[in-house]
């Protein structure tokens, strides 16, 4: 009888495969991404490489020496001990983090408004005691625009009414307030000391959101040439809420992370993050070699430093509160050996 | 799951040059392997010293860097954050916000 491995189902739970078993997942990862993606497979080398680091009995993996990458850490803290320069001080003395995040728990830059000069006052604090590079993120979260929480008519109510020319003008209004309250809150963070600005989950509410991220990262890059632009994607796929915008004459509706990447680096970010969701019924295994191929041509093509997401839910990592060492060394491992990331 | 990816792929922030590295991603949009040489090239080491917590810790002396104090060691005559920061901005021949900021206040410009 075969041996069985430990590893995990996408939900964290405990799962035992055999060998044969942790390569045929492989394989279908793989092939799921080439399928809807249109993405090269992994070679066979990547995947006999991923087929060791599952197959190792090891409660650990980590990556070879010299191989490090620079950890990014959105949203650093999380409310471990409700002390946000604290916990600033817990990751850069503790976790290792090689950049950090001051971030506010109602994580949406509309949100931040309301409570920005507390926000600006706690980042010049921050910035007193702590080295490493600090950024300010928030989410663009267009959503939030929409009825009833906001002034713009609300476009998921509309679109299945059949009145799409109604939606895609209440999203165009939307967006534009999203990015007056962008440009508010990155203007107040930079007076304040911030060394980078983080656009996290951009497009969660689908094209116009990612692009009124995209015309406020160019307005940040064009006037602060200094201060870090990181844009970290909501999704794998964006989604086409409007349908019809475009960046630079790039449709954004169904981008997938390369498409994401092109029109990133257009708008001046200097660090671009991937985010590749798990599919929380298939394995580990499953998830991260369709992680790896999607992110892949990613790196294989960016001028700037790629941070692929790979916290809870994304980038391989299960989607639980407490994710387990043991898959999240692996994924974090496979996706620096196999994708050659910048950082994540 | 943050001291996982440490352990597993980090480069360790301050107890090496992870931060400085960093720095050059951020605000150069350095990819890795070009902003490690960058570092490298600056504070004279090989690359292979970046992720080295013995080698950079006296390196970060030497060049007033900033270190984390650990249980005895405090290095209270030494630079402290925002000191650490300047260092850092004339090192990497980088401009740093926070530190043009604190230069602006301080009336040192």
């Amino acid at each position: 009888m075969a041996r069985r491995i430990p590893t995990r189902l996408g939900d964290g739970s405990l799962a035992a495969l055999t060998a044969a078993e942790v390569e045929t997942d492989l394989l279908a990862g793989c092939e799921a991404a080439v399928k809807r993606a249109k993405v090269e497979p992994l070679t066979d080398d990547d995947l006999a490489h991923l087929l060791d680091i599952f197959t190792s009995p090891a409660k650990f993996s980590a990556v070879d020496y010299g191989d490090e990458v620079v950890l990014s850490f959105d949203g650093s803290g999380n409310a471990d001990l409700n002390a946000p320069i604290l916990e600033q001080l817990v990751y850069q003395n503790h976790h290792g983090a090689d950049m950090i995040e001051l971030w506010h728990h109602d994580y949406s830059y509309k949100a931040v408004r309301t409570v920005l000069s507390f926000e600006t006052q706690t980042l010049k604090e921050a910035q007193l005691q702590t080295v490493v590079p600090l950024n300010y993120g928030a989410m663009p979260d267009l959503g939030r625009y929409s009825v009833p929480d906001g002034p713009a008519p609300n476009w998921a109510e509309l679109l299945p009414l059949g009145r799409y020319d109604e939606a895609r003008a209440a999203q165009l209004e939307a967006a534009e307030h999203l990015e007056k309250d962008m440009w508010y809150v990155i203007e107040a963070m930079v007076a304040a000391g911030a060394d980078g600005i983080d656009f996290d989950t951009a497009g969660a509410a689908g094209d116009a959101d990612l692009l009124a991220t995209l015309r406020t990262a160019r307005r940040l890059r064009d006037t602060y040439p200094h201060i870090g632009v990181e844009i970290g994607q909501a999704s794998e796929l964006v989604l086409g809420m409007h349908g019809q915008l475009e960046y630079e004459g790039t449709r954004l509706a169904g981008q997938w992370p390369l498409g994401q990447l092109k029109v990133c680096e257009a708008a001046g970010a200097t660090i671009f993050g991937p985010a590749v969701n798990v599919n929380t019924t298939q394995s580990l295994p499953w998830n991260t070699a369709r992680a790896c191929a999607l992110i892949k041509p990613v790196t294989a093509a960016a001028a700037i430093p790629v941070h692929a997401n790979a916290g809870m839910g994304v980038g391989g990592v299960p989607m639980t509160p407490y994710p387990p060492a043991d898959a999240v060394s692996r994924a974090s491992r496979a996706l620096v050996d196999i994708c050659r990331v910048d950082g994540l | 799951m943050a001291s996982t990816h440490a352990l597993a792929s980090g480069m360790g922030g301050m107890r090496t040059a992870g931060d400085l590295v960093a720095r050059m991603q951020m605000s150069r949009g350095m990819r890795l392997p070009q902003a490690k040489q960058y570092v490298a090239d600056k504070l004279g080491c090989s690359v292979a010293d970046l992720g080295d917590t013995v080698a950079m810790h006296d390196l970060r002396r030497d060049f007033g860097l900033g270190r984390i104090q650990v249980q005895d060691l405090t290095y209270a005559d030494h630079p402290g954050a925002m000191a650490a920061k300047f260092r850092i901005a004339d090192v990497l021949d980088l401009p740093i916000n926070s530190v043009e900021r604190f230069k602006a206040h301080a009336g040192l410009v």
